[in-house]
């Protein structure tokens, strides 16, 4: 059983993933945040509640939607904040940005650009996993867009026959950019992806951090004990449009609001830790306005620091 | 005369083509509902209906693949990569079962489809979706390579793609999509794909480039001229696949320099191929080596600190035209 000071601490991590959102689209508005962005809001409890039952032999890659990944691994706040203004002083120098941060030290191995490629490069993370013989597991993130690729099933397909030690994690937020779901995948749905290959799939609501805190722990035992792969269907919602530039015009207001009003992660937390915990809502506040000086100072780092020299231009082409 | 934008000129294009012939369909990601993701096609599902605008699912591969197929069956698909970038997924198909089928097939089976979206470098959006693939694609028989950048070229040009019995590879630019240009009307007949057009005649040094980097060599072109009394001739090659040669050609016997500018990376770039090409049939001609800027060999980066020193512009034009020229 989850004590409630693992539960304050998860909490405060999806609090600061969505305070670090939150600030990284007005640090866009203003100009110093360029390019693609994509936020991770409404997701929050998907990463959070994974990561928690991470060994740190494991390894995890994920598509452009990456900030939320290195946050809740333990990355500082600054370092991603800078990548995101192109300063030197961010996890990839200010080379990557907003789609492709990496932290070896957390064998996060990113922030991929092309939909669907993390599913095959993180299935290689397993493979090696399983040719060291270290203990450790794969945690493949991809949507509901990316489960569409033919790459996917490749990997699939191999995972399966090789028993490869991954945890494939369908975050379907019902949307890949302007095209919902149902307007993309045919079948009985993306849950039933995995069954020619024979990999087993728990459904996941991915608003609720206990029951992705309870179904990930599964996926990780069964994996562990060498059963080879096994995919977590996650039932989510991003609030924001795809990336910056997208006013979202193909769902409704009502939608939206239907889902931060019923299911919003943080809050059906905050409720039950005042509600089953007993935990005062002025512990929480306080929790709250720490993750918000946290973010300000990131704020304040990332557009006090330089930007990269020119020495930097032609740097780690190659080694 | 009339004034339009380059994005325009591409939806204009293709639907005068859909009206005019009925087996000319739209395939790709965000093309439908979402008037494309940069708003390409608007209006075109209303237009046509689902059955000839269609959006697919993110299955770059199978989709290209599905459209090769569908144009060996004698329909002409124009399919829409949001980007160029994620047409690598795709390039099996375009490579391997659009450019190669007529000659393996003995001349029986021919592939009249355009392959089409953005391409080079948007900006700040770091290396996986900053990419110039011209070169790419120039390398192969089999296909053509068009990469317009004027709203006439794109209109004229689509248009002709459309028509075209080969397989089309169709570069356009994100940056160049809101431009306004004037546009004649009946643009069909002003451009080939077979043609480059010099913008602007010179006697000191030849400027080649495409796309966007057009522009480059236009803005360039001004300050040599008013500032530094150079005289050089602006060709925007527009296809790069077959290039050319006889205007270029020409044009480097009058000037006696030749610069090219693209966006790709220098090594084995649009730029290699014109230095061999003038060498081999302008040598004597020459009155100083020809020169190639292009983007700096590194994968794009995202800081706009550096991503301003990968990239060509009208400044690095300037600089060395002129010491081309020793001015
Ligand atoms: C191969 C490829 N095709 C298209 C794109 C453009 N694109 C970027 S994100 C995206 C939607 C992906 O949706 P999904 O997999 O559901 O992930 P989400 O954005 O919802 O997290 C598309 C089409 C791309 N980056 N790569
Ligand atoms: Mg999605």
């Amino acid at each position: 059983m989850i004590n409630v000071k693992d539960i304050l601490a998860l909490y405060r991590k999806m609090v600061l993933v969505r305070a670090f959102e939150e600030k990284a689209s007005m640090l866009y508005a203003q100009g110093h945040v360029l390019g693609f962005c994509h936020l991770y809001i409404g997701q929050e409890a998907v990463a959070t509640g994974i990561f928690h039952n991470l060994s740190s032999n494991d390894s995890s890659i994920t598509s452009y939607r990456d900030h939320a990944h290195m946050l809740i691994l333990g990355v500082h706040p600054n370092v991603v904040m800078a990548e995101l203004c192109g300063k030197v002083t961010g996890s990839s120098k200010g080379k990557g940005g907003s789609m492709h941060m990496y932290s070896k030290e957390h064998n996060f191995y990113g922030g991929n650009g092309i939909v669907g490629a993390q599913v095959a490069l993180g299935t290689g993370l397993a493979f090696a996993h399983k040719y060291k013989n270290d203990g450790g597991i794969s945690f493949t993130f991809f949507g509901d867009g990316a489960a569409n690729q033919g790459q996917v099933y490749e990997s699939f397909n191999m995972a399966s026959l090789w028993k490869l030690p991954i945890v494939y994690v369908l975050e379907n937020n019902g949307y890949a950019m302007g095209t919902s779901t149902k307007r993309a995948a045919s079948g009985k749905g993306l849950a039933t992806r995995g069954d020619s290959f024979e990999i087993p799939t728990i459904l996941v609501d991915g608003m609720n951090l206990f029951d992705v805190l309870e179904k990930s722990k599964e996926a990780i035992s069964y994996v562990r004990c060498g059963n080879g792969p096994i995919i977590m269907h996650v039932d989510t919602y991003r609030y924001r449009g795809h990336s910056m530039s997208d006013p979202a015009t193909y769902r409704t207001r009502e939608e939206v609001n239907a889902v931060k009003e019923n299911r919003d992660p943080i809050l059906k937390v905050k409720n039950i830790l005042i509600n089953e915990y007993s935990i005062l809502l002025d512990d929480i506040v306080k929790v709250d306005n720490e993750i918000g000086d946290i973010i300000e100072q990131a704020a304040k780092f990332a557009i006090e620091s330089k930007f990269p020299e020119e020495s930097e231009l032609e740097m780690d082409v190659t080694i | 005369m009339n004034d339009i934008t380059v994005r325009t000129a591409l939806r204009d294009a293709m639907a005068e083509e859909m009206r005019a012939n009925p087996n000319v369909f739209l395939l790709g990601e965000e093309v439908a509902s979402y008037n494309g993701a940069y708003k390409i096609s608007q209006g075109l599902l209303e237009e046509f209906g689902a059955t000839r605008v269609i959006d697919t699912p993110i299955t770059e591969h199978g989709f290209t693949g599905i459209g090769v197929g569908a144009a060996m069956a004698g329909l002409r698909p124009i399919i829409e990569f949001m980007t160029f970038n994620f047409a690598m997924q795709a390039i099996d198909h375009i490579v391997n079962s659009a450019a190669k089928t007529l000659y393996m097939s003995g001349g029986k089976i021919n592939c009249p489809i355009v392959f089409r979206g953005a391409n080079g470098i948007p900006g700040s959006v770091a290396a996986q979706h900053s990419h110039c693939f011209a070169s790419w694609y120039a390398h192969c028989p089999g296909l053509k390579v068009v990469a317009p950048y004027s709203a006439l070229e794109a209109k004229g040009l689509l248009k002709l793609a459309i028509r075209d019995d080969n397989p089309v590879v169709f570069l356009e630019h994100e940056m160049l999509y809101g431009k306004r240009f004037e546009i004649q009307t009946s643009p069909t007949e002003l451009v080939a794909l077979d043609k480059a057009v010099i913008l602007r005649s010179g006697t000191d040094i030849t400027i080649t480039s495409f796309s966007i980097s057009v522009q480059y060599a236009l803005d360039a072109a001004d300050v040599l001229y008013d500032k530094y009394g150079i005289s050089a001739e602006v060709i925007n090659l527009i296809t790069l696949r077959p290039i050319d040669k006889e205007t270029i050609i020409e044009s480097v016997k009058k000037t006696g320099r030749i610069l090219n500018v693209e966006e790709g990376w220098m090594s084995c770039g649009i730029g290699s191929e014109i230095t061999a090409l003038v060498i081999e049939n302008a040598f004597d001609y020459l009155d100083c080596e020809p020169m190639r800027l292009s983007s700096a060999e590194v994968p794009v980066p995202y800081s706009k600190s550096l991503e301003c020193l990968a990239q060509a512009n009208s400044e690095k034009v300037v600089i060395l035209s002129r010491s081309m020229l020793q001015k």
